[in-house]
């Protein structure tokens, strides 16, 4: 058994530094502004527009979730970042998993809109 | 058999020499954090679930608005900003404590609060808006899978707000000890988490909805 950890261990043991946190915030506040005008500006044609801002945010997530969620700078064993990963898993699981069904779904259970108008559709 | 068997694991034994095993981690504080973190994660498929409702929904609009006649882009972008400055004064605040500056802990928490609470009233106009527009839940499978996903999300940051006033009077009232500082830290792991599902709000609700 470990005793209990005084106020100073504890602080000693904690990840946070100013210069995290101060390059999180530009980092996040850049790729925000970075996305926000590509979609005001129209820059890209659609598919490649939605791809784009999809990876930025993506990239976004791993600088918050390393500047400020400092995943992956735990102690050993790293719990933290096991159970993490293992998260990660299991939603692009029920992501993937759910999309696939539900546009296969919809794709046998709805006529499109040109089926419907030329009538081709049949039960 | 068995001899091998022994041999085997006296190798692994040696490989990996008993200083991680059983976990050094077994203080308050590092079960704590770790507990939280849990929670977070079951928080983020939760989350991840009501965004894959909305991404399947969001063309069921029927025969209402759809996303690009109803989001206001500029509050959706100035929403943003607000919450992840809210997100780094907590930080700021979690480095006061580190240097026992109570005063200045509370003082950035204040901050954090305030720009929370602009977040929320700013959601609040918003969802005010639509509903007195008669774009409310009912209306569309659309508008449900919004008002869920964007909803659950202000009411973790409602939440949120209520417990940093909490965090603020403890703070007051016990100054920076091992407890406090366990909850400020534990706090920030949330705050930080709800600007993170932020991003992919902003992103695949608000931003995909304009293209």
């Amino acid at each position: 058994m470990t005793a209990e950890l005084s106020l100073k261990q504890i602080q000693k043991a904690w990840h946070g530094t100013l210069k995290a946190y101060v390059t999180g915030f530009i980092l996040s506040a850049l790729l925000t502004a970075v996305s926000f005008y590509l979609v005001a500006e129209k820059i890209l044609e659609v598919r490649a527009l939605m791809y784009t801002i999809a990876g930025l945010a993506l990239v976004q997530a791993v600088v918050q979730l390393v500047f400020f969620l400092h995943l992956g700078q735990e102690a050993t064993p790293r719990w933290e970042s096991v159970v993490f990963y293992f998260m990660v898993v299991v939603l692009t699981i029920i992501a993937a998993g759910s999309l696939w069904v539900m546009n296969d779904l919809n794709e046998r259970m709805m006529p499109s809109m040109e089926e419907r108008t030329k009538g081709t559709f049949h039960d | 058999m068995t001899n091998s068997l022994n041999i085997h694991h006296q190798d692994t034994l040696e490989r990996y020499p008993d200083t991680s095993f059983p976990d050094i981690r077994q203080d308050t504080f590092s079960k704590t954090t770790l507990g939280f973190w849990l929670y977070l994660m079951t928080d983020c498929l939760l989350f991840a679930t009501l965004f894959i409702t909305y991404a399947v929904l969001h063309i069921e609009t029927f025969d209402g608005p759809s996303g690009k006649d109803l989001f206001i882009m500029p509050t959706a972008f100035t929403e943003t900003m607000i919450l992840l400055c809210s997100s780094v004064t907590c930080g700021m605040a979690v480095l006061a404590a580190l240097r026992n500056d109570t005063y200045k802990v509370i003082a950035w928490l204040a901050v954090a609060f305030a720009l929370g609470s602009a977040f929320m009233v700013m959601e609040w106009i918003e969802f005010n808006h639509l509903v007195q527009a008669g774009h409310d839940w009912t209306q569309s499978a659309f508008l449900s899978s919004f008002f869920t996903l964007v909803g659950t999300h202000g009411l973790h940051v409602s939440i949120g707000l209520l417990w940093m006033l909490v965090l603020i009077i403890q703070l007051f009232c016990f100054g920076i000890d091992v407890m406090t500082f366990r909850r400020l830290v534990v706090f920030s792991m949330f705050w930080h988490f709800l600007d993170l599902v932020w991003i992919f709000i902003f992103t695949f609700v608000y931003l995909m909805g304009a293209i």
